[in-house]
C-alpha cells in the first residue's frame, strides 16, 4: 500500500550534502557575525599586533644626568642622543631626573657622576649608574641591556681611539639569527596566524552549531534522512574553506603589509595550515556537542582554545622559560605545534627536523578530536 | 469531515507502553509513563494537554529524536527504534519554532529541505507551486524567513515539512505564538491536505478549543494518557452537567466567586453576562446557599464542551487548588488623586521612525474595571502598555494614570502601578522569599511593613510551602503567582498584566482569574493583554487593536453580538475577533 515504506535509503547522498553546503555558504554570506570572525577579527588582531603591540624598545624616553660635562662624557652621551632606541632628555641633577621618572616622563636614568672622567682614566669599574623603572619590568630589562651594550661598545671604541686594548673580563660578540633586525613583528605575526585560525576554526564552528540548536533548526534537520556523517561534513568543509581564506588573508598581510620574510615554501605552509585547521574545527565541533547555546559555546571556545593558543603556544611567551608544569601543559595545546611550524617556515625556511614532528603532533590531535566528534554526535536530542 | 478515518487502514502510528524519564536539576522526572495511543490513518489526531504534559517528548520519540526507556513506537509500519532514518524519510515534522533558517529566503529554505529529503529537481517546481499556492506565499518567495510574520513563518515551516509528499505529518505546537487568524488558516490547510493527499496528521496543542477541531484526541496530562477518542465523546460524557447561570444585575464576578464554592461545582467561568458551571453530577446547581444578595437568577443547561470533559478528567485536582479568596492589605494614607476614571488615554501615538506603532488611540478605564487590550501579534498592544507604564515616552497625545500626567510626574504615577511583565521577570537563583523581599524593597517598603507584606504574599498566593525554593525551579503556575504577588507588594491601585497566562495550564489560569476577580472586587483596576481570546470573557470592557488602531471597543457581549448570524447564532470571542480583523483588513488589501 505504501510504496514509500520500501524506498531505498541512501546512507550517503551528494544532494543532501550539497544542500547543507549551500545553506552554510548562504548563512556565512548573510550573517555579519561569521564574516566578522573570519575576516574582520584577523585584520584587527594583525593590525593590533603588527603595529600597536611591539616588544621592541624604540624611542624609550631616557634622562641623562651629566654632573660634570667634559669632552669624554659628551662623546658618550652623543651616542645616546643619536640612538633610535632612546629619546634622551637632559636633567641637571639626579634629583630632577628622579622626579621625571616619578612622573612617568622617562623610563630610565643614565647618571654620569662628577668623578666619571677620573674613574674612567684610572680604569676603575662602572663609573656610570643606570636606574630603570621596574614597574614595567620588560622595558626596564630592555633599557638595562641596551645601556649596557651601548656602554660596552663605547668603551671599545674609546679604547681603540686611544690606541689601547681594553681589558674586559669576557668578550661578548652578539649576533641575532633569523631575525637580524630583532623586529618582534617578525615572530609575532606568524604566531598570530595560529591564534587567528584557532579563533575561526573553533569559535566559529562551535557558535554556528550552537546557533542551530538555539533556533531549533538542528531539530528540524535531524528529522530528515540526513546522516551524522553528512551533518559533520556539512559543517567541516565550508568552515575549512572559510578558515583557509582567513589564513590566506593573514599570510598575505604578513608578507605584503608587514614585510615579514617568508623563507619556507608556500606549499609547506598551506599543508601545515590545513592540518591545523582540521584540528581547530575538531575542537569547535567537540565543543558544539556539549554547548547548545551560543553564549556557552563562545565562553567554552575562548577559554579552552583561544586563550591557551594565546598564552601557551609560545606565540608571545617563550615556552622554554615557563615553569615545568606549564611547559608540560603546553604539549596539549595544538596551537603550540602550529606556532612552531609557522615561525620556522616564515623565519628559517622548511626545516624538516622541526616540521615533521610538529606536523605529526597536529595530525594525531586532529584525528583524535574528529574521532571523538564522530563518536559523540548522534541524531538524537539526549 | 472526510470519509470515516482509519477504517480500512492500519494506524499510521502506534505507540505502545512508552515510558521516558529525564533528569532535571539532578532529580528524575517521569515525562511519559506507560503511554499507549494510536494515530488513525488519514485523519487529524490531536495530542492535547497542558504545559509539561509530555507532548513534545512523545513527538520526539515518534520521530526518533529520543529513545524510550520502555515500550515501542511504530510509524507507517516501521519500528522507530530499529530504523529511525527510514521514519525520518517517511514523515514530515515541524518542531516548535518551525525549524526555519532565518537568514535564508523562503525559496532557499524550501530548496534546503528538498535537498535534505532527496527530492529530485524535476519534481520541485510543481510541488513548490502547490505548497506556495496553498499557503498563499507565492509573492514572498524571495523574502528572508526572518522577515516573515509569525503566521507566515508557521506556514513556511509547514511547507518545508511537506516539501516531499509524505503520508504522515507531525506538528509540535504549530499554533503557539500565532494570531487567531493564522491559526484558523493553518487548520484549513491541514484539513485540505488530509482530504486531498490522505495525510495522517499528529499535532500537539495546549489550546483546548483546538482539540474540538481534531477528529481524534489523545488527552495527555503529567505524562499519562487520560483518554483517547473523538472530541465529541469527551463532551458527551458531560451532557447534563454544564449550566449557565444568568443574573439580571451586573454582578457576574461576585456571582462566580459564590458559585465556585458551591457543592458539586467542578468548574466555573464567567461567560457573557453569566457564569458557566460544570457540575460533578448531572444535576443543576444548588442556588439556595447564595443568600439574598443574588436574586432573579436563571439557570439554563448548556451544550458541553471539550474543555468540560478535560477538566472533569483532571477533576481530583480541582479541590486542592480551591484556595480562599484573595484579600488585599489596604493601602495607607496615599489616596489617589483620581476619582472615577483611573486611566485616560487621548490621541496617543507612538512612532518608531517612519513606522507608526500606535496610531491616535483613545480610551478610558474606570476604577475597579478589568480592561482588556486584544490584538494579533504586532497590533501595538505591548507598545501601548509600555507607554502606560511609563517605560516608553509617547510621540504624541495625552496620558493620565491614577490622575498623574505621565510626562510630568512619572515617578508618582509609577508608585501606584503594579506591573507584571511577559515571562514574569523573576530572579531565578533567588528563593521565593528573597524575590518578594527584593521587590518589596525596590518599592521602598521596609521594616515591619515589608515583613507583613511578605507574609501576606506567601499566604495569599499559596507560596508558603515553596518559600525557600529557587524561583527558577518552580512550575510555571507558581512562577506566575509569585510574579503577581511581587507586582502587588506595594499595594498598587492599578495592575498591568502583559500576557500573564501565556503557556500556563487551564487550571492555573482559572486560579489566576479568580485572583484577578477578587482584586477587581476590591477596587483595584486591572489592565491586561492576552491572546487567549476566551479570556476576554473575563474583562468588563476591552478594545481590539490592529496595526496600531482601535477597531472595536465594548463589553464581551457587545463584541460578540455584532456577529450573530443565522448560521452562527452563538459566535465565540474568536469568531468575533477574526470577523472583525477580516472586515478591517479586506478593503485595504484590495486597494
Amino acid at each position: 500500500m505504501t510504496p514509500e515504506s520500501h524506498l531505498k535509503l541512501r546512507r550517503f547522498s551528494w544532494r543532501r550534502l550539497k544542500g547543507l553546503w549551500r545553506k552554510e555558504m548562504l548563512q556565512v554570506v548573510r550573517d555579519p557575525s561569521s564574516i566578522a570572525i573570519a575576516f574582520v577579527m584577523p585584520l584587527i588582531l594583525l593590525l593590533l599586533f603588527g603595529y600597536a603591540v611591539s616588544l621592541d624598545a624604540k624611542d624609550v624616553p631616557l634622562a641623562l644626568v651629566v654632573e660634570e660635562p667634559s669632552a669624554v662624557s659628551a662623546a658618550f652621551t652623543a651616542g645616546f642622543e643619536a640612538s633610535p632606541y632612546f629619546e634622551s632628555r637632559r636633567a641637571a641633577t639626579i634629583q630632577e631626573a628622579e622626579e621625571m621618572m616619578r612622573l612617568g616622563q622617562v623610563e630610565g636614568i643614565v647618571w654620569l657622576k662628577s668623578d666619571f672622567d677620573s674613574k674612567l682614566f684610572s680604569g676603575e669599574q662602572a663609573p656610570i649608574a643606570v636606574i630603570t623603572n621596574g614597574v614595567d619590568a620588560n622595558t626596564a630589562r630592555i633599557v638595562e641591556g641596551y645601556v649596557q651594550g651601548a656602554w660596552q661598545r663605547w668603551l671599545e671604541d674609546y679604547a681603540q681611539s686611544q690606541g689601547r686594548e681594553l681589558a674586559l673580563p669576557v668578550e661578548v660578540e652578539e649576533r641575532v639569527w633569523f631575525n637580524a633586525e630583532v623586529r618582534s613583528r617578525n615572530f609575532l605575526v606568524p604566531g598570530l596566524i595560529a591564534v587567528i585560525m584557532t579563533l575561526i576554526g573553533a569559535l566559529l564552528t562551535a557558535m554556528v552549531v550552537a546557533r542551530e540548536w538555539e533556533r531549533g533548526t538542528m531539530e528540524a534537520l535531524m528529522v530528515t534522512p540526513v546522516t551524522v556523517r553528512e551533518i559533520l561534513l556539512g559543517k567541516l568543509v565550508p568552515y575549512f574553506i572559510l578558515g583557509m581564506g582567513g589564513m590566506a588573508l593573514s599570510v598575505a598581510m604578513a608578507v605584503l603589509f608587514f614585510e615579514v620574510p617568508l623563507r619556507g615554501s608556500l606549499w609547506v605552509l598551506s599543508g601545515a595550515a590545513a592540518l591545523f585547521m582540521f584540528t581547530a574545527l575538531g575542537m569547535g565541533l567537540l565543543i558544539s556537542t556539549l554547548a547548545r547555546n551560543q553564549f556557552v559555546a563562545a565562553q567554552v571556545a575562548i577559554i579552552t582554545t583561544f586563550l591557551p593558543a594565546f598564552m601557551l603556544s609560545g606565540f608571545i611567551f617563550n615556552i622554554g622559560s615557563m615553569p615545568e608544569v606549564v611547559q608540560f601543559i603546553t604539549r596539549f595545546i595544538a596551537a603550540r605545534y602550529f606556532v612552531s611550524i609557522l615561525q620556522s617556515v616564515f623565519l628559517a625556511g622548511d626545516v624538516w627536523s622541526i616540521l615533521w614532528h610538529n606536523a605529526l603532533a597536529l595530525a594525531v590531535m586532529g584525528a583524535l578530536f574528529l574521532l571523538l566528534v564522530a563518536k559523540k554526535t548522534k541524531k538524537r536530542l539526549d | 469531515m472526510s470519509a470515516t478515518p482509519g477504517k480500512n487502514h492500519a494506524p499510521a502510528c502506534s505507540i505502545q507502553g512508552v515510558s521516558r524519564a529525564f533528569k532535571l536539576a539532578g532529580k528524575p522526572v517521569q515525562a511519559l509513563d506507560q503511554v499507549s495511543a494510536q494515530v488513525a490513518h488519514g485523519a487529524v489526531t490531536g495530542l492535547v494537554g497542558p504545559d509539561a504534559a509530555g507532548k513534545t517528548t512523545l513527538m520526539r520519540l515518534a520521530v526518533g529524536l529520543l529513545l524510550p526507556d520502555e515500550g515501542s513506537i511504530s510509524v507507517l509500519g516501521v519500528e522507530v527504534g530499529q530504523d529511525p532514518q527510514r521514519v525520518q524519510a517517511l514523515v514530515g515534522y515541524m518542531p516548535q519554532r518551525f525549524g526555519l533558517y532565518e537568514d535564508l529566503t523562503v525559496k532557499e529554505n524550501l530548496d534546503l529541505y528538498a535537498d535534505l529529503r532527496d527530492l529530485a529537481p524535476e519534481d520541485r517546481p510543481p510541488r513548490y507551486a502547490e505548497l506556495l499556492g496553498m499557503t498563499g506565499m507565492e509573492p514572498f518567495q524571495d523574502r528572508l524567513a526572518g522577515a516573515l510574520s509569525g503566521g507566515m513563518k508557521q506556514k513556511l515551516g509547514l511547507a518545508c515539512a511537506l516539501v516531499k509528499p509524505t503520508e504522515m505529518l507531525i506538528l509540535d505546537e504549530p499554533t503557539v505564538g500565532v494570531d487567531p487568524v493564522s491559526r484558523r488558516e493553518l487548520w484549513e490547510i491541514v484539513y485540505r491536505l488530509v482530504e486531498s493527499e490522505g495525510l495522517s496528521v499528529l499535532l500537539s496543542t495546549s489550546y483546548l478549543d483546538e482539540a474540538e477541531r481534531c477528529q481524534e484526541v489523545v488527552l495527555l496530562h503529567q505524562g499519562k494518557v487520560l483518554g483517547q477518542g473523538a472530541p465529541g465523546e469527551f463532551s458527551r460524557r458531560m451532557r447534563g452537567k454544564s449550566f449557565l447561570v444568568k443574573s439580571g444585575q451586573n454582578n457576574r464576578r461576585r456571582l462566580q466567586s459564590l458559585l465556585a464554592r458551591g457543592p458539586g461545582v467542578v468548574d466555573s467561568v464567567i461567560q457573557g453576562d453569566g457564569v458557566r458551571l460544570v457540575m460533578d453530577k448531572a444535576a443543576p446547581p444548588d442556588l439556595s446557599g447564595l443568600g439574598d444578595a443574588m436574586t432573579g437568577l436563571q439557570v439554563r443547561e448548556e451544550e458541553p464542551r471539550f474543555e468540560d470533559g478535560f477538566l472533569a478528567l483532571m477533576g481530583g485536582r480541582r479541590h486542592e487548588s480551591q484556595e480562599p479568596e484573595l484579600q488585599l492589605i489596604q493601602r495607607g494614607a496615599e489616596a489617589s488623586k483620581a476619582r472615577d476614571t483611573v486611566i485616560e488615554v487621548e490621541e496617543l501615538t507612538k512612532r518608531f521612525g517612519e513606522f507608526v506603532a500606535v496610531d491616535r488611540i483613545s480610551f478610558q478605564v474606570k476604577r475597579g474595571e478589568v480592561f482588556g487590550l486584544l490584538g494579533a501579534n504586532g497590533a501595538g498592544k505591548s507598545t501601548t502598555f509600555r507607554m502606560l507604564c511609563g517605560l516608553l515616552p509617547p510621540s504624541q497625545g495625552r496620558l493620565r494614570v491614577a490622575g498623574w500626567d505621565l510626562r510630568r510626574a512619572p515617578a508618582r504615577a509609577r508608585a501606584s502601578i503594579g506591573y507584571m511583565a511577559q515571562r514574569f521577570s523573576l530572579y531565578g537563583q533567588l528563593s521565593v522569599r528573597d524575590n518578594l523581599s527584593f521587590f518589596a524593597s525596590a518599592y521602598g517598603l521596609g521594616g515591619e511593613r515589608r515583613r507583613r507584606m511578605i507574609a501576606w504574599a506567601l499566604d495569599e498566593f499559596g507560596l508558603a510551602e515553596v518559600a525557600e525554593a529557587p524561583s527558577a525551579e518552580l512550575p510555571l503556575g507558581f512562577k506566575q503567582r509569585l510574579a503577581m504577588a511581587a507586582a502587588l507588594m506595594h499595594g498598587p491601585e492599578i495592575l498591568f498584566l502583559d500576557e500573564p497566562t501565556s503557556g500556563v495550564d487551564p487550571l492555573a489560569r482559572r486560579d489566576f482569574w479568580r485572583r484577578i476577580n477578587a482584586l477587581a472586587e476590591q477596587k483595584v483596576t486591572v489592565l491586561i493583554t492576552t491572546h487567549h481570546l476566551e479570556e476576554a470573557e473575563y474583562c468588563d470592557r476591552m478594545v481590539v487593536m490592529d496595526r496600531g488602531q482601535i477597531l472595536a471597543r465594548g463589553t464581551p457581549h457587545e463584541m460578540k453580538s455584532r456577529w450573530v448570524t443565522p448560521e452562527n447564532p452563538n459566535p465565540s470571542m474568536e469568531d468575533a475577533f477574526i470577523a472583525l480583523l477580516e472586515e478591517h483588513r479586506a478593503p485595504k488589501e484590495a486597494a
